[in-house]
């Protein structure tokens, strides 16, 4: 079953990897400074893209790991559903109560809040 | 199961169909926002304009290929690479119709028993293309687009991951094809109002994952010039559009696979043609053409979101709204059934 994902994986990746040399191959090479200059909407290139950016994004990240987490334990849960269905959905409610807090103070802490 | 090599050649099948339909797709949906603007789109090459996307596609190749200086030269090859291997590859665990339909042979690469798990995981995997390329250009634009990019997904990512769970709650299992076997609104009448509320989270995460209008905030042009794209040109630059369209793609037959019964024919028509049901391909394209016009249709029709909309958007009602759903699905399977 697995190595019919790797013929997959096989096929996109032939795919992928000739379009990039064939382009690479068969385009013109006429490149100077100013074609290969970060485009700065026509202004002369400053410094680098290396800054930092807003902590909002990492917030964002981490909040995404936790939910997401809360997403994945869920998939065994539904799959397995139909055996046990009020017991489980006793714990769902339990499991969806105690992230509750956690996702409410999240919100009244602001983190969603772009300025 | 089929033979090695003989899953090998449907994965290229697969790949170059995929590809073909990418080039035709941008025809149509250029025509179609042309008619729905009052403009023709383009109709000056072949018939109807249908060998646009061959003009299309022999420009991109010739096109020079650049590689801005201060980029990360390595990155910056990969990640339109890296895009478009796992746009490809997650269209593998689709089936196309039910065992052995296609010539003898089965109408999908791969049949995972953890299908739903898979199509997720490498559809998101594709945001690393699109971060990677931002990142590796070196560009302020760029950047940005590819920041607002990971950031958006992952927030969209819980919708679609959460609004799938009724559906796996239902059928009882992550294999694609067994879902479409059970045929989820044919369990009871009492399901259907989360599943319907399940299917609305469900397409509009899709949405916001594949970057399409109103959420195409990675690319917004009148913002940041073209985002994540601003320093490709020529061959890697058509690599990301044609792995934002077999997104698309994917979106909609995953969409169909889940909520509308997938490679399953219309029951009336099964009435009427007895086996019609059974044709493999036929009907899965047909459903993921409604889903496509769909997208284009609102692309044509929705204004871009604002970023901040976009986040209180994905968070505080999708993701509610899609955790709704599934408990709701949990209290009727366990109180009502």
């Amino acid at each position: 079953m697995y190595e019919s994902l790797l013929m997959m994986f096989l096929a996109a990746g032939f795919i992928g990897a000739a379009a990039v040399v064939v382009g690479a191959l068969l385009g013109p090479k006429r490149a100077g400074p100013d074609k290969l200059a970060a485009y700065e909407s026509g202004l002369p290139a400053t410094g680098t893209a290396r800054e930092r950016f807003p902590v909002h994004f990492y917030l964002v990240a981490m909040l995404f790991i936790l939910f997401d987490v809360e997403a994945a334990f869920f998939f065994p849960l539904a799959v397995k559903f139909g055996m046990a269905p009020q017991f489980l959905f006793a714990q769902a409610i339990i499991f969806v109560a105690i992230l509750a807090v956690g996702y409410i103070y999240v919100i009244r802490k602001g983190v969603l809040d772009w300025k | 199961m089929d033979p090695l090599w003989v899953t090998l050649i449907k994965a290229f099948v697969l790949c170059l169909v995929l590809l073909g339909a990418f080039a035709y797709m941008t025809l149509i949906e250029r025509r179609i926002l042309g008619r729905m603007q009052h403009r023709h789109g383009p109709n000056r090459t072949g018939p109807f304009g249908l060998l646009q996307p061959i003009a299309d596609a022999i420009k991109s190749v010739f096109k020079e290929d650049i590689i801005v200086t201060n980029a990360d030269k390595v990155v910056y090859v990969m990640a339109p690479m890296i895009s478009i291997i796992f746009a490809l590859s997650a269209f593998g665990a689709i089936p196309g119709g039910p065992a052995g339909s296609l010539f003898g042979f089965n109408p999908w690469v791969v049949d995972l028993d953890i299908g739903v798990l898979y199509v997720l995981a490498v559809t998101s995997v594709g945001v690393y293309g699109i971060f990677l390329g931002g990142w590796a250009s070196n560009s302020k634009y760029a950047l940005l687009g590819s920041l607002r990019s990971s950031a958006q997904i992952i927030s969209y990512e819980l919708g679609l991951g959460l609004s799938v769970l009724s559906v796996i709650m239902i059928a009882g299992t992550l294999n694609l094809r067994e879902i479409v076997e059970v045929g989820v609104w044919t369990v009871s009448p009492w399901l259907w109002p989360p599943l319907a509320v399940a299917f609305v989270a469900f397409v509009i995460s899709a949405i916001a994952e594949v970057n399409r209008t109103p959420f195409d905030l990675p690319e917004a042009e009148q913002e940041i010039v073209a985002g994540y794209l601003t320093e490709y040109s020529g061959i890697k630059w058509a690599l990301y559009q044609m792995s934002e369209y077999v997104n698309m793609m994917t979106a909609a037959a995953f969409i169909s696979t889940l909520f509308l019964g997938g490679y399953r024919g219309p029951y009336v028509l099964e009435r009427l043609i007895p086996g019609s049901s059974e044709w493999p391909i036929i009907w899965l394209v047909l459903k993921m053409a409604i889903f496509m016009f769909l997208f284009i249709w609102l692309r044509a029709t929705l204004p871009r979101f604002r970023y901040d909309q976009l986040m209180r958007f994905g968070w505080l009602y999708l993701f509610e709204v899609a955790l709704a759903a599934t408990l709701l699905t949990g209290a009727v399977i366990a109180f009502v059934l």
